[in-house]
């Protein structure tokens, strides 16, 4: 397993270095800040003072540098907005952020098996079919449309809910529905199709020849195998839930890393951004690898090739 | 993702003689059978084509619909006729119809969805199926460079991307190619990678034929199918994210509309106006739920093995997938 | 031809009590181009200690008609007559659970591919525990220990050390050797044997088809084995069912029938073993081809390609009769065969 997992690290080292470098480039075509922060009437030497202060005096090569020095110390500098640390602004924030998807990942993963191998279980029927037409919707949804449509229902026609905030636990049913309602779609088909693929194979045949039941034909046989795709699919999501967790935040304002770099790029505070970016970047290298440890754990084919 | 037909399990595996040949590409008329077979496909190809023909033809028809400004009539309610035909889904602040609007924004979100696709597609497919066949370090190339772009959440990538060169629709087209382009190379590569290792990709070596040859000749048309399918959901993809874009403020911007555009112009007025945001979702709903419905029947009828339940009257289906369990 | 196996004394009780006992067996299959009759009125009968062949080319309803014994038809197959009495139990009309009772301790089945059968992500230990798990309710612990056993039955080396690999890691021989074993795992009164050796090579072959010989002494098994191959019959059958276009058209013990057999198929069957051969000379083989599923004649379902053709074989179908002591032909003229 170890060597597996050191295997894909030093594969993915190389596509975040540039990811940072991308970053940097990124972030400093945005503009110039110095005509965001100071005021019109500012002077020379004042607008000098600003660069010195930030580093923006030196050759981009030498920022460039600097840069790469301050990430290996998780130190990006202070945010140009607040005067605070750059890295502890993204991690106040990113912890909001994790519960959101965590939890949706948690909900759309037991919802789409469940809903999935019961579909497959019964394939044809008026129940798969009906399920197959909703998570197809379900997966075609805009989810800004539908938080706000949700919004509009619950909050104001119906005032059962609360329009934003984080305080209470009514406050998160709106956000982590709307985050939820693609990946349960998307992922309720994959299972589905899997579990029906599984369920047709020639092991639960001989599964079903030795007399094992209905449960653990699915739950031990087929279950196992349809993970693979899943997992894949899960995992895709699992990235575009960060895009999605932008939009719920923005609407519900949720403090977020989201929110926070929607903010730092439209304010072009660079140091926010870099940092923000950073940890978004190593979480979806930290899931990638995480993921392809599950498919090691689940299959043993990935860990040892065959020998005779 | 499944029409109503895509439930049967397994297809009968014994011989049948004397079965109608299932190797044959159909012509264009048996492609037609099999989608109105299909009720649900057909549906969905029929909404998605209207959709297409509103993009084309809608604006030129509704004239200045969209644009007249009439403020006597502003925010008026849908579903009744008192205030004009053209009106008959409301109107939005300033007077303009929403129908007119939406027909108009149609256009707009489908001349940046459908350019996005098939650029990505084409780059895609084609750095795919070269990665894939050659293998070794054009393959790894490849792959590292798909996973570099697909490792960066694409509304961010975006975001930054259209905040620094100004959100044109050639600009937003572009962007949402280059992060659609490694869904496409994946998948080519791994169906490529995977028939260059088959026996008749050698057998044609050994009469001479050069890998572009055999690519375009043999990898090309059995990979089709699978590109197509992927291309109607990425579609989806595209389209949702366009109007993610828009709405965020960063994509589409006044005085052209979107769909998406739309949305967020009817956010604040959620409490008295509701239809202003609530109509140009249900546009994209529809849209993309067609697509969607499309893309699956699609890969059924594209699949030789699969084609014969498309063959089949659907009352007559249900008879080949009761399953009838014994153990 | 091969040497033909003496008659065992086991196969020469007479036909009261037989573990397995099929009667009219038939399955339609739904097709787009209508329903097809896939198996029509099987009837045989396997008894304990005894290999029962039931030998026929590529499509001419064999396998079928053992998945429809075990339950595991596809979808679109359905068992529409017929009944099989399986210890007091007609299996084909018992519910779910008595049938799901009865797979594995009464019934059990061997199918050709190892490798696809074998779920590729358990350990060979675990699968191989688990009809003991199902049926007994044993522990994991004890029922890894019967499986350890089995392995060792079977001719597994290292078994300990082997539980924990998985089927890809295994050989095909190895592999086929698991299938038997999780088969005879509750000691089942009849084993089916779907083209067992089909896909294994010459040598490994012999010795799997040995290990199935020995271990139906041991649990004094009623053996059904599926197979195309004449001298596989010839060699490890005691009785053999013809069967051509989802119909028996013969029986008898196999020194019998392939030393004097009584259909035409059967008769062209054997002569297109190219043994005796001379150089030059042409090689026999039956004229024609199957008939389509779809069309099948009225009459005999051999006449189109039967030397011994005649009015009576295109009108009525021929029941299969008793021509001798325990042998039965279903053809209008079985004394003359042997003169083709």
């Amino acid at each position: 397993m170890f060597p597996f997992v050191r295997r894909r690290m030093y594969t993915s080292a190389l596509p975040l270095v540039i990811v940072l470098l991308g970053v940097f480039l990124l972030a400093r075509l945005t503009g110039d800040p110095t005509n965001l922060y100071l005021p019109e009437s500012a002077t020379e030497a004042q607008r000098a003072a600003f660069a010195e202060k930030n580093g923006f005096d030196q050759p981009i090569l030498t920022q460039l540098i600097d840069y790469f020095k301050g990430v290996l110390h998780f130190d990006f500098g202070t945010s140009l907005r607040t005067g605070e640390s750059a890295s502890d602004m993204a991690l106040r924030a990113f912890p909001a952020t994790l519960q959101l998807a965590v939890t949706t990942m948690i909900l759309a993963i037991v919802g789409a098996v469940i809903i999935g191998c019961w579909a497959a279980y019964r394939p044809n029927s008026l129940a798969d079919r009906f399920s197959s037409l909703l998570s197809m919707t379900a997966a075609s949804i805009p989810d800004f449309w539908f938080a706000i449509t949700g919004v509009w229902l619950f909050a104001v026609l119906l005032g059962v809910l609360p329009t934003s905030g984080t305080d209470g636990a009514l406050s998160w049913i709106l956000p982590i529905a709307t985050l939820m309602i693609r990946p349960l779609g998307v992922l309720t088909q994959v299972v589905r199709g899997a579990m029906v693929s599984a369920l047709s194979a020639p092991y639960v045949r001989l599964a079903r020849s030795k007399g094992a039941s209905d449960f653990r034909v699915v739950s031990h046989h087929a279950l196992r195998n349809a993970a693979a795709p899943a997992l894949t699919v899960a995992g895709d999501l699992a990235v575009g839930l960060i895009n999605g967790a932008v939009v719920v935040e923005a609407i519900f304002g949720w403090p977020g890393i989201g929110k926070l770099m929607i903010d730092a790029i439209l304010q072009r505070d660079f140091a926010v951004l870099q940092a923000a970016v950073l940890l978004t970047a190593v979480s979806i290298f930290v899931l990638n690898i995480a993921i392809d440890a599950c498919y090691a754990l689940l299959d043993a084919r990935v860990r040892e090739p065959a020998k005779v | 993702m499944s029409t109503q037909i895509d439930m049967v399990p397994v297809k009968p595996t014994t011989a049948i003689v004397g079965e109608p040949d299932a190797g044959r590409r159909p012509g264009r008329s048996v492609w037609f059978r099999m989608l109105v077979n299909d009720r649900v496909a057909a549906a969905a190809a029929a909404v998605l084509g209207l959709v297409f023909l509103t993009a084309i033809f809608g604006p030129m028809l509704v004239g200045d619909m969209a644009t007249h400004i009439d403020l006597d009539n502003s925010n008026q309610a849908p579903f009744t006729l008192a205030h004009g035909w053209a009106n008959v889904l409301g109107t939005d602040p300033l007077g303009r119809s929403m129908l007119g609007r939406l027909i108009v924004a149609c256009r707009t979100t489908l001349s940046v969805a459908v350019p996005a696709v098939v650029i990505s597609a084409v780059v895609g497919s084609v750095i795919g199926m070269w990665a894939g066949f050659y293998r070794g370090w054009r393959e790894t190339v490849a792959m590292r460079v798909a996973d570099v772009i697909m490792s960066f959440p694409s509304l961010l990538l975006a975001v930054v991307v259209l905040y620094v060169f100004s959100p044109s629709a050639a600009n937003i087209v572009a962007v949402l190619a280059i992060t659609r382009i490694p869904v496409y190379l994946r998948t080519a590569r791994a169906e490529s990678a995977e028939l260059s290792s088959r026996v008749f990709v050698d057998a044609a070596r050994t009469f001479g034929a050069s890998g572009r040859s055999i690519i375009t000749r043999h990898v090309l048309p059995i990979v089709l199918p699978t590109l197509l399918t992927v291309a109607t959901l990425d579609f989806c993809y595209v389209m949702l994210a366009e109007s993610s874009l828009s709405f965020l403020g960063i994509g589409i911007q006044p005085p052209d509309v979107s769909w998406g555009l739309m949305v967020s112009q009817g956010r604040t007025y959620l409490h008295t106006a509701w239809w202003l945001s609530f109509f140009p979702g249900v546009a994209i709903v529809i849209t993309t739920v067609s697509a969607t419905i499309l893309a699956a029947w699609a890969r059924i009828a594209g699949d030789p093995a699969q084609r014969w339940r498309l063959t089949v009257p659907q009352k007559r289906l249900s008879r080949f997938t009761k399953t009838g369990k014994a153990l | 031809m091969t040497a033909v196996a003496e008659l065992p004394p086991a196969a020469q009780h007479s036909d009261a009590d037989p573990a397995l006992r099929v009667e009219g067996l038939t399955v339609d299959i739904r097709t787009i181009s209508g329903t097809v009759r896939a198996v029509d009125k099987v009837s045989f009968a396997a008894h304990r200690g005894e290999t029962l062949a039931l030998l026929g080319e590529s499509g001419c309803g064999k396998s079928m008609t053992a998945t429809a014994l075990v339950g595991l038809l596809e979808p679109v197959a359905e068992v529409v007559e017929g009944t099989a009495r399986l210890a007091d139990v007609d299996i084909l009309a018992a519910d779910r659970k008595t049938r799901r009772k009865l797979a594995g301790p009464e019934l059990a089945i061997v199918f050709q591919d190892a490798l696809t059968a074998l779920n590729p992500l358990y350990t060979v230990g675990t699968q191989l525990a688990e009809p003991f798990r199902i049926h007994h309710g044993m522990k994991a612990k004890e029922a890894k220990r019967k499986a350890v056993e089995l392995m060792e039955r079977v001719g597994i080396p290292q078994p300990q050390d082997r539980m924990k690999s998985y089927p890809h890691q295994f050989s095909g021989g190895m592999r086929q050797r698991l299938l038997i074993a999780m088969a005879v795992a509750l000691n089942p009164r009849v084993l089916i044997a779907d083209e067992p050796t089909t896909a294994l090579d010459v040598t490994v072959q012999a010795q799997i088809m040995a290990l199935l010989k020995s271990l139906r002494t041991e649990f004094d098994m009623a053996v059904v084995l599926i197979t195309h191959d004449l001298a596989l019959v010839a060699e490890e059958a005691d009785r053999v069912a013809v069967m051509y276009a989802g119909t028996i058209v013969e029986t008898g013990t196999v020194a019998e029938v392939f030393d004097d057999p009584k259909h035409p198929y059967t008769k062209g069957l054997l002569d297109s073993v190219p043994v005796n051969a001379v150089r030059g000379a042409e090689l026999k083989s039956i004229g024609g081809s199957p008939p389509d599923l779809h069309s099948i004649p009225d009459g005999c379902v051999y006449q189109a390609r039967c030397p011994l053709a005649r009015e009576i074989c295109r009108t009525t179908r021929p029941a299969l009769q008793t021509v001798g002591a325990r042998r039965k032909s279903a053809c209008h003229f079985p004394e003359e065969v042997k003169s083709v």
